[in-house]
This record gives structure tokens, C-alpha cells and sequence, in this order.
């Protein structure tokens, strides 16, 4: 098509764009559905029985790169058993403001006790409230982002979840 | 010194005189002017909105749609949030002129339409009620004078700003500006010889005796758009800010309601060079023939909407130009055809 046609088509396909629908999804109220294994914020999970899975063994926070997790152990009692093994994570911190969600930290547990969740709002006024102590993370987390049908995507069950 | 003060009384009347305030009370024309300036603004902001809705209702998004009811209350929401941003300032900037430059760019856009007339004139209460704020018979030159002045404001700025990105952002501004003006001014030409007259409330007059302008002079009308486009810094000639590719230009160092004095004189200017266009080429406030009953402002106000649309569907539609094609252009495509049709007119203008 010669020019002046050509740029006059240009004008047409603006304006006939007017009156279709937009393709924006507008966030808040509407969420796009995550893929089943989307990386969101950290959970920390308990064997059945109530005891922790994490045996405080730091090798999470070996391998994390960006070093955003702290733990501290100590040795369960006969009295105060937390977890199955023989130590524990009396302090578990993840700080969320470093982390880069690379799944490292999944990767090394031996125990499957941290698992990539699929919750992404993370927004905090503060950047204290964005380290998350173990409490929060053994917390089952408030469902707020809607998550595609698993069967729809070749993705079998983590072990965690199949195993315990 | 009592001569002399009644020398400047006598100088103010004179100029009262000039501007043709005759038979109309100052403070009618007090009150329009109050009225015009604070009606432009409200125009100004909307179309501001109107421009971001459009462009995302033509690349498939909504726009902004969160403040009120489809976003309409968004003008007011980003005037807040300019208002209470802080007032820096480059430490080195020379600060009078620095503070001075903003207004100087933004007075003089909004001086400008006082002379657009955008309606017939009414008799209320006794009082006559002309359709202008001030009918200088020299309408035509004093906007092109005034919009010269306009640059100093872009100039000054970037220059006093201390940054050598603004510098060069109101050099590039500036000659893009004084480049264009020459088409622009000779563009309207043809509409000078054909009414008779620079007195804008005459050039609509003649234009509701025969017929719009567009029709006879659209060659002039086509330079006048694409030079006028230029002037204010639209897409395609958009480059004084280019703000997908190049630091913002000169006004790269303001922030804050500064900028957006800047950014008010540029919507202000487009405003003006549309009224301008309807008044010189549209047939100003006259509705067509077939169609009476509809009264001049709202005709006005109706063409005003559907140019500031096309000039909206323009930036979406085409990409910017090069600078050197953009300096091709106006000096070796838009200046040629300009003088030939100011040439072609006057001769048949003396012809017929």
C-alpha cells in the first residue's frame, strides 16, 4: 500500500480499537490463576502427628544466594519435643525484603520442611514486618491468589505432599 | 508628576480603546476573563483525562479508572499530588529565573485565548456581553507575538536550570518551535487575504456570510495542523520531551507543580491552537445551516471536543519523527507550501 493510504489505514485500526474490549485484567479484584508451582513466600511445614519437619539443620540458609535466612537451633528434650529429629529450629527467619525466590532453600532441606508457597502480596509499610519468624511461616497461609487446576499442568505432586 | 499620572490615565484609556472593551463594562470583561481562565483549566484537566483514557481505550487498556466513577475525579487527585510534592531545586540553578520560567510559560499560554472569540455576543440585563474577552483588531498578530513569548519560558528554563540536559532539551524545544512558527504564521495567511481582516470576532464573521474556510484554504488548514501540532509539541513532533527515548528536555529539572505549570502551559497551548483553528478555518462559533437552534458556545465547545480528539488519536496512531526529518519537514515541505499558498490566494483574491 502507498504511503499516505498505508498511514490513513494506521488511523483506522486506532480508532476501530475504541470500541473492543480492553484485555486488562484489573488486579485487584480480578487475579490472573497461578501455575501450580509459581514460587510465592516460604511455608514451613509438621510431619501428621503435630512435630515440626524442620530439624534446624541451616543447610537452607547455606544455600540461600542472597543469605536472607537465619536459623538457630537447639536440642530437643524428652519434655519439649518440637520436631521429629534430634535438634530443632528455635529460630527461624526468613527476611523477605532479600529474598529472590530462586528455591534454593526447597531444594537443599533434606526433610521437605520449606516449601515455596504460591502467596506473593507481600507488601509491608515497614521493612521489619517483612522478616517472617517462624511462626508466621508454620502458620497455614491465608489463600488470596487463585491457583490453576493442577491436573490441567503436567506438574506431579511434591513429595511433601504425597509422603510424610 | 500629576501630568504625569494623568498621561498614563490617559495612555490606559487609549488602550482600553485599542482593545475594543468599547461598549462593554470592565467588569463584564472582568468576570469573562475569570470565567475563561478557570473554564480553560477545567478543559485543560479533563483533557488530560480524556487524552489518557482514550489512548488506553485504543491500545486495549481502561485508562485510569480508579478515582471516582470511571476516574473522572483522576485531575484532581494528580493536582493534589503535584501540590504536595516538595519544591526542589538544582543547587546551582540560577533561582529567580529558575521560579520565574514556569509562569512565564504558562501566563502567556493562557493569555492567548482571551482574543478566541466563541461566541455572538448577547444583551443581558442591559448590559452587552460580547463572545470574546478582548477584541484586539490585531488578534491574529498578538497571538503569534504572545506564543514567541511563550518560548522564552521553555528557553529560561532549561538554561537557568543548571543541567546540561536541559540545556540541550530547550535548545532542541526552541528550534523546533521558531522553525514551525514560520509555517504556522504563514500558514493563516490565505484566511488574512480571503476575510480582509487580523480581527478574529471579523474573520468569523465573514466566514458565517459565505463560507468556512477549511473549504477553500485546506491546504492552508493541512499546514496549519501539522505546523500547529509542531508548535505545541505533540505526537509525531513530540520531541522536546520524546519521553520513550531522551531525558525529559527542559524541563528535566522540575518537579512538583513546577512541572506541572509546564505541563499546563503545553495542554493551555493546544487548547488555544484549537480554538484557533476553528476560528480561522472551522467557521468559529456558527453551527451549519441545516442545523439551527444550537447556540455559539455550545458549536464551540462541540468542534473544540472533536479537534482535541483527532490530535489524541494522532499521538496514538503515529510514531515520531527523527529530528533531522522533523527539521525536512517544516522548513523544505510545510514552509514551500505555505508561501505557495499564501502566493495562490492573494492572487485569486485579487482576481475575483
Amino acid at each position: 500500500m502507498p504511503q499516505p493510504f498505508s498511514t490513513l489505514k494506521g488511523f483506522g485500526v486506532t480508532f476501530k480499537h475504541i470500541f473492543k474490549k480492553p484485555i486488562t485484567l484489573e488486579y485487584p479484584e480480578v487475579k490472573k490463576t497461578l501455575y501450580p508451582r509459581f514460587r510465592g513466600r516460604h511455608m514451613l511445614h509438621r510431619h501428621e502427628n503435630g512435630l515440626e519437619k524442620c530439624v534446624g539443620c541451616s543447610l537452607c540458609a547455606a544455600a540461600c544466594p542472597s543469605d536472607c535466612i537465619r536459623v538457630v537451633a537447639a536440642e530437643n528434650t524428652a519434655e519439649d519435643r518440637v520436631s521429629a529429629g534430634e535438634r530443632y529450629a528455635r529460630i527461624y527467619e526468613i527476611n523477605l525484603s532479600r529474598c529472590i525466590f530462586c528455591g534454593y532453600c526447597e531444594l537443599a532441606c533434606p526433610f521437605d520442611a520449606i516449601t515455596l508457597g504460591n502467596e506473593y502480596e507481600l507488601s509491608e509499610y515497614s521493612r521489619d514486618d517483612l522478616i517472617y519468624t517462624k511462626d508466621t511461616l508454620l502458620e497455614e497461609p491465608i489463600k488470596r491468589s487463585p491457583i490453576a487446576d493442577r491436573d490441567l499442568f503436567d506438574t506431579p505432586l511434591p513429595f511433601y505432599r504425597t509422603d510424610s | 508628576m500629576t501630568e504625569g499620572v494623568a498621561q498614563a490615565v490617559l495612555d490606559l484609556h487609549a488602550a482600553a480603546a485599542l482593545v475594543g472593551a468599547v461598549g462593554e463594562a470592565w467588569w463584564i470583561s472582568l468576570i469573562k476573563a475569570f470565567v475563561i481562565i478557570n473554564l480553560m483549566m477545567l478543559v485543560f484537566s479533563y483533557l488530560t483525562l480524556a487524552e489518557r483514557k482514550v489512548m488506553g481505550r485504543m491500545q486495549l487498556r481502561y485508562g485510569p479508572n480508579r478515582a471516582g466513577p470511571y476516574g473522572v475525579l483522576q485531575p484532581f487527585a494528580d493536582l493534589i499530588k503535584l501540590l504536595f510534592k516538595e519544591s526542589f531545586r538544582p543547587t546551582d540553578a540560577v533561582s529567580f529565573l529558575y521560579f520565574l520560567s514556569p509562569w512565564i510559560a504558562s501566563f502567556t499560554a493562557l493569555t492567548t485565548f482571551s482574543v478566541i472569540p466563541w461566541g455572538p455576543g448577547w444583551e443581558i440585563g442591559g448590559h452587552t456581553v460580547t463572545g470574546y474577552v478582548a477584541d484586539v483588531p490585531i488578534a491574529l498578530v498578538f497571538i503569534f507575538a504572545i506564543g514567541s513569548l511563550g518560548v522564552y519560558g521553555f528557553i529560561v528554563g532549561g538554561w537557568s536550570s543548571d543541567s546540561k540536559f536541559s540545556l540541550l532539551g530547550s535548545m532542541r524545544t526552541c528550534a523546533q518551535l521558531v522553525s514551525y512558527e514560520v509555517s504556522l504564521a504563514l500558514s493563516v495567511l490565505g484566511v488574512v487575504l480571503m476575510a480582509g481582516s487580523l480581527s478574529l470576532p471579523e474573520i468569523v464573521a465573514a466566514q458565517g456570510r459565505d463560507i468556512w474556510y477549511i473549504i477553500p484554504q485546506f491546504v492552508g488548514f493541512c499546514v496549519f495542523f501539522l505546523a500547529g501540532l509542531a508548535e505545541t509539541a505533540r505526537a509525531p513532533f513530540d520531541l522536546p520531551e520524546a519521553e520513550q527515548e531522551l531525558v525529559a528536555g527542559y524541563h528535566t529539572e522540575y518537579g512538583g507543580m513546577r512541572f506541572g505549570l509546564f505541563s499546563l502551559a503545553e495542554y493551555i497551548n493546544l487548547i488555544t491552537l484549537s480554538g484557533l483553528a476553528i476560528t480561522l478555518f472551522l467557521g468559529g462559533w456558527h453551527g451549519p445551516e441545516w442545523f439551527g437552534g444550537v447556540s455559539g458556545p455550545i458549536w464551540f465547545l462541540i468542534k473544540l471536543c472533536a479537534l482535541l480528539f483527532i490530535f489524541i488519536w494522532i499521538r496514538t496512531t503515529v510514531p515520531r519523527l527523527r529530528y533531522d526529518q522533523l527539521m525536512r519537514f517544516g522548513w523544505k515541505v510545510l514552509l514551500p507550501v505555505a508561501i505557495l499558498n499564501a502566493v495562490v490566494t492573494a492572487i485569486l483574491v485579487v482576481a475575483i
